[in-house]
């Protein structure tokens, strides 16, 4: 919303600094965005006369023109068709910083030619993109004055950006209102003196749709003259951004800026028979002022004479039935339009008018009669004409309701003490009135009509602050509850942290990449969960919840090979859906691998990523979050998105934990993506929560004085046994004294059977109580090799 | 005589060039058959007094040159250590084995900040679903049906869910709708998490992120809200005496409202935060409506109280002069190696936030 500051003094007379005017402004919530005061870049540049112009001598485009400034003649290169002795123009001098071209003036020689100086186009001076000639100025504008002057552009214009809630605001009356209540200055009077009506108005006004249209005022004016505005209307449009038109929709514009009383005038003679507002009926269309024809339908309001749609109520008039400068008669409406219907036809047919930013905040509907006379004194005064009677149909809307304040509350929720009185006082300058005050102390207050947006008494206190200044509260500490606070976060949620920090630590980068992936995608990672393709995506490639975080982060893998990082290591920790209900969401830890696991090196072999890369990073993951890892089963059933023979899933009894593993050659292939990539997917939620058990105890630790002993055992077992088994059967063979298998070489080739695999087990002893004796160590190896056997089928490697 | 056997025995052990040669002199002096072993031997042809005089000097003489032999071995041994040391020189300019760490990214670490700071004033951290209705997202927030309110949220539609209108959370305010709605006052809780709104340009992106606040009780007012979000800008930001100003705004779950501006200046390009006379909006806050918390069934005659919520990337950005959101979330490791933390810098109130 924009306005100048002289608009602004007519209606509030005050002695305030525009610096002032735009503190308080910001401090009321009337929130300023810019102050452009032209006046000041605008200085140097004056209005000149072209005393005259001969054709350069060395340049048939360029003149060599002879300017009077008013003080002096100089001489001027100028290069404008329209240059030529007689037109007056802005002249800048030499020094001048000239704004649309970013360029400070210098003399200059020009083909020979001395150049003091420069006569302006309206693009130079940003006035408008015009650069197709220099400005002319009527040949009464006064040599000599600045430009900025003569143009009604020493005005500063201040720019506020309006909340949703005040539509008073959106009109400089209301901004006006807010700054006297702030103690800046005094309200003036509203002159809106009734206009006679000369004659009865030949049209009636009938409406169809009183839930949509609650109230319509309209007024017959007829031998008005219609043309340019006069020039304070013209320079008050000019300098808030609007285009003038003509006077009478000039005037409408005028009003509603004003008092944000939006209007809307008919060439009366293109209406027929009368004014119907109703809803649109299917298949109707208007052409509207914009140029632009829109399909309407039963759920919007419209103006219509007795043929057809002749506007869009509250949004936007029609092209047929517009204002143009032979219109004689005119047909004026204002009216109050329902405000949701306004924003969703808004919306809807994505019209954004002046009308409709007011109508769908909701005007004030005791302001319809007042804001109508407004305009007709306006019309009457600068068309001429003659005005008819009112035409009114509906009702003013109930608005008037009675709220209480307890002034207590003031302090109660605002943290300030402000004086009774003062409340009241504020409250009355806003326009409220105090209606009553019950024993207690309440005040009964009814808001004032254009106030829709104060509905409570937490509304009246909010009021009662701003005016009072947010700047006067004083800043509180929070209580503590208790001196010691308690921890901020649940175990799951810093089972998140721990996550995170331990893959980072593990060498892996977190990413965060959309919750989104392109639907092509998702179907590759089990496909997208009902209900969860959005209906509204920004782009096809962002169009459905994933369903897996793989997906981003591979793609993502490819990208920074693209951009010549082909080792690649990133997790993320975030949710992947499955339904679109609160408990259809997952929190998992996915992370990939991409390139070499060890790069080259002149120390190390160089290695690329393989599924235990991934199988680790998991296990790091689960045990950080405080899975049972020692329990966890690999199972060979991963999802089709990892490589069949080159994944798994870590499972606590039937619950998957994790998968990982290679992913699927097919996969990378569509993605675009080189490999080998790895990747694991953690399920955070899945992982049991420690037992609640009493204290925070540990079980005594038992360090045995003992030395621990080494055993090697090397078994050959078909070649599809998993190792998993043979660790197991050699830890379950003596559970008391195994304390640790691992497996150190798995061989298959020359001196091993074909079908069988040698598997080489180093087997950690530790005795407690004893040191072991040969025989004893030679009974548990064979309890070993019997265990393994027994699990496996295999024997010891002869 | 002894005395000439001395000086030649020293000068062979002083002679000896390596372990051998010195092995060598021992056997010579020392040994079964070596020449002191031979005078001991001639001791028992002597009368006992000159026995004991010649014994004694034998044996003076025997332990001299057997500390003689262990001091040459040392010696050798030393400087037969320090040739092996110095044949095994390596070049320890190389370059050391590959290792890689990590980054946390700097929306985690900005959160982790968070969490720390209103940790300290007594907050713990809520959670919701970013898939939500309707009516977490807007109806219990006082945003009426049609309200031009809704507008200025760019939401991001699923299918309906039966008579439930399913989006993507615009905000995470409906994180206090839940709470409220499942847990009764006292109540004070943080809520960070990723919010969605349908714009995508240089300082938009679909996704973002939020962190929401609400402090709900008989008694805290506006004022606890101004020193609670000025406790946590000083902190956040590390400036002890960085300015706020409340300025009154509108959002339909808050009355009274305001939108809360930092002071910086912004000379020569640059943005700086401080108290220098120029301000930059960081958040939008306010006293929670009454009809939120009809709507979340609490007596609102009873319990009031404030809520916030911040944009998690605008203030990283601020912090830590990160120039562009859409970079956040493009997973790229240069990017990530450069404004991303390290993974053991855990911010603590204790130990700072901010190396």
């Amino acid at each position: 919303m924009k306005f100048t500051l002289s608009w602004l003094k007519d209606h509030l007379e005050t002695d305030a600094t525009l610096d002032q005017i735009v503190e308080k402004l910001t401090a009321l919530g009337l929130e300023v965005e810019g102050v452009e005061d032209r006046s000041k870049e605008l200085k140097p540049f004056r209005v000149a006369h072209v005393v005259s112009a001969e054709k350069h001598p060395d340049a048939d485009k360029l003149r060599v023109l002879v300017v009077d400034t008013g003080t002096e003649k100089l001489q001027v290169v100028c290069g404008a068709p329209n240059a030529r002795a007689g037109l007056k123009g802005v002249f800048a001098p030499e020094g001048a910083y000239i704004p649309g071209s970013d360029i400070t003036l210098k003399k200059g020689v020009i083909r020979g030619v001395e150049s003091n100086g420069m006569m302006c186009s309206e693009r130079e001076l940003k006035l408008s993109e015009e650069h197709n000639g220099i400005i002319e100025l009527p040949d009464d504008a006064p040599v000599g004055v600045a430009y900025a002057d003569y143009a009604g552009l020493g005005d500063p214009v201040i720019d506020i950006s309006l909340t949703p809630d005040r539509a008073d605001c959106a009109g400089v009356r209301g901004i006006a209102r807010d700054l006297a209540a702030a103690g800046l200055g005094r309200l003036k009077p509203l002159a809106a003196e009734p206009v006679k009506g000369a004659f009865a108005s030949p049209f009636g006004v009938t409406i169809e749709a009183p839930d949509a249209c609650p109230m319509y005022v309209g007024r017959y004016f007829r031998g008005v003259k219609n043309g340019p505005s006069p020039k304070w209307l013209h320079d008050k449009l000019v300098a808030i951004g609007q285009r003038p038109i003509s006077a009478l929709v000039d005037i409408t514009n005028f009003i509603t800026f004003d008092l944000s009383r939006p209007l809307h005038a008919f060439d009366a003679d293109k209406v027929k028979g009368g004014i119907v507002v109703r809803l649109a009926r299917e298949g109707e269309t208007l052409a509207a002022l914009n140029g632009k024809e829109y399909p309407l339908d039963p759920s919007m309001t419209v103006i219509a004479d007795h043929e057809r749609a002749e506007a869009l109520g509250g949004i936007i008039g029609g092209e047929a039935s517009g204002c143009t400068e032979a219109t004689v008669n005119v047909f004026l409406e204002a009216a109050i339009f329902d405000t949701v219907r306004t924003a969703q036809t808004g919306r809807k047919l994505g019209i954004e008018s002046d009308a409709r930013y007011r109508l769908e905040r909701g005007v004030d509907p005791a302001a319809v009669v007042s804001g109508m006379e407004r305009a007709t004194r306006l019309i009457l005064e600068i068309c001429g004409g003659e005005a008819s009677d009112l035409v009114i149909a509906g009702e003013e809307p109930q608005w008037r309701r009675t709220l209480t304040l307890r002034p207590g509350r003031v302090a109660a929720l605002g943290g300030v003490e402000v004086p009774r009185d003062e409340q009241t006082r504020i409250l009355i300058d806003l326009g409220c009135e105090i209606v009553g005050e019950d024993v207690d102390g309440t005040l009964r207050v009814v808001p004032p009509s254009w106030r829709a947006d104060i509905h409570g008494e937490a509304d009246l206190v909010e009021e009662v602050l701003r005016i009072h200044g947010f700047d006067a509260i004083p800043a509180t500490p929070l209580p503590r509850e208790s001196v010691l606070t308690r921890p901020a976060l649940t175990t799951k949620q810093r089972r998140v942290g721990l996550t995170k920090r331990t893959l980072a630590v593990r060498g892996l980068s977190e990413a965060v990449t959309w919750s989104f992936m392109a639907g092509p995608v998702a179907e590759l990672f089990g496909g997208v969960g009902e209900g969860l393709t959005l209906v509204n995506p920004i782009s096809a490639d962002l169009d459905v919840m994933r369903p897996s975080i793989l997906g981003n982060l591979i793609q993502a893998a490819g990208r920074n090979a693209d951009r010549g990082y082909a080792d690649v290591g990133l997790f993320e920790v975030g949710p992947a859906f499955r339904k679109p209900s609160p408990d259809g969401q997952d929190i998992v830890a996915a992370g990939i691998r991409a390139g070499n696991a060890v790069p080259r090196h002149w120390a190390e072999k160089a290695r690329g990523v393989d599924a235990f890369d991934a199988k680790a990073d998991a296990m790091a993951v689960l045990e950080a979050a405080g899975a049972p890892v020692t329990n966890l089963q690999v199972t060979t059933d991963a999802p089709g998105w990892y490589h069949p023979g080159r994944s798994g899933m870590l499972r606590l009894g039937p619950t998957v934990m994790a998968r990982f593993g290679e992913i699927h050659p097919t996969v990378l292939g569509t993605l675009g993506v080189k490999g080998p990539v790895v990747g694991f997917e953690v399920f955070l939620d899945a992982i049991p929560l420690p037992k609640k058990k009493v204290g925070t105890a540990r079980p005594l630790v038992q360090l045995s004085p003992f030395q621990p002993l080494e055993r090697d055992f090397a078994f050959v077992v078909g070649k599809d046994v998993e190792a998993d088994k043979l660790i197991r059967a050699a830890k379950g063979a003596d559970k008391a004294l195994v304390r640790d298998v691992t497996v150190f070489d798995v061989y298959q080739g020359t001196n091993v059977e074909e079908g069988k695999k040698s598997v080489a087990l180093s087997v950690t002893l530790q005795p407690t109580e004893r040191t072991l004796t040969e025989p004893e160590i030679e009974a548990i190896g064979q309890k070993i090799v019997a265990a393994v056997a027994k699990a496996t089928g295999g024997s010891l490697r002869s | 005589m002894l005395d000439a056997l001395k000086d030649e025995l020293l000068s062979q052990v002083n002679a000896a060039g390596d372990l051998a040669a010195l092995e060598e002199v021992r056997v010579t002096a020392l040994g079964k058959k070596g020449r002191i072993t031979g005078f001991m031997k001639e001791l028992g042809g002597l009368s006992p007094d000159e026995r004991r005089e010649r014994g004694q000097q034998l044996n003076a003489l025997k332990d001299e040159i057997a500390a003689a032999i262990d001091g040459r071995k040392a010696d050798l041994a030393r400087a037969h250590l320090e040739a092996r040391l110095q044949a095994e020189r390596i070049d320890v300019t190389l370059p050391v084995r590959p290792e890689t760490e990590g980054r946390i990214h700097p929306i985690s670490q900005t959160i982790d900040e968070m969490v720390a700071i209103f940790a300290e004033m007594g907050f713990s951290v809520a959670e919701g679903p970013d898939v939500e209705d309707d009516f977490h997202n807007f109806t219990a927030l006082n945003f009426p049906p049609g309200h031009p309110a809704r507008d200025m949220h760019d939401t991001f539609y699923l299918p309906d869910a039966g008579d439930k209108k399913m989006l993507l959370r615009t905000h995470t305010s409906p994180v206090q709708v839940r709470t409220m709605l499942n847990k009764k006052p006292p109540i004070r809780i943080i809520a960070p998490g990723r919010t969605y709104r349908s714009d995508y340009d240089m300082t938009h992106t679909p996704m973002f992120h939020q962190i929401e606040g609400l402090v709900i009780d008989e008694a805290t007012h506006m004022g606890h809200l101004k020193g609670c979000l000025i406790e946590f800008c000083r902190a956040f930001f590390d400036v002890d005496d960085l300015p706020l100003r409340f300025r009154p705004s509108f959002f339909p779950f808050t009355e009274p409202s305001a939108e809360v501006d930092i002071g910086c200046s912004r000379k020569g390009g640059e943005l700086k935060l401080g108290n220098y006379g120029d301000w930059l909006e960081i958040l939008g806050c306010g006293m929670v409506h009454p009809n939120v918390l009809e709507a979340c069934g609490i007596d609102s005659t009873k319990y009031q109280g404030f809520a916030f919520g911040m944009g998690i990337e605008r203030v990283a950005m601020l912090k830590y002069g990160i120039p562009d959101l859409r970079t956040f979330f493009e997973a790229d490791l240069r990017w990530l190696k450069h404004y991303g933390f390290v993974p053991l810098d855990v911010p603590s109130m204790a130990q700072g936030l901010t190396r």
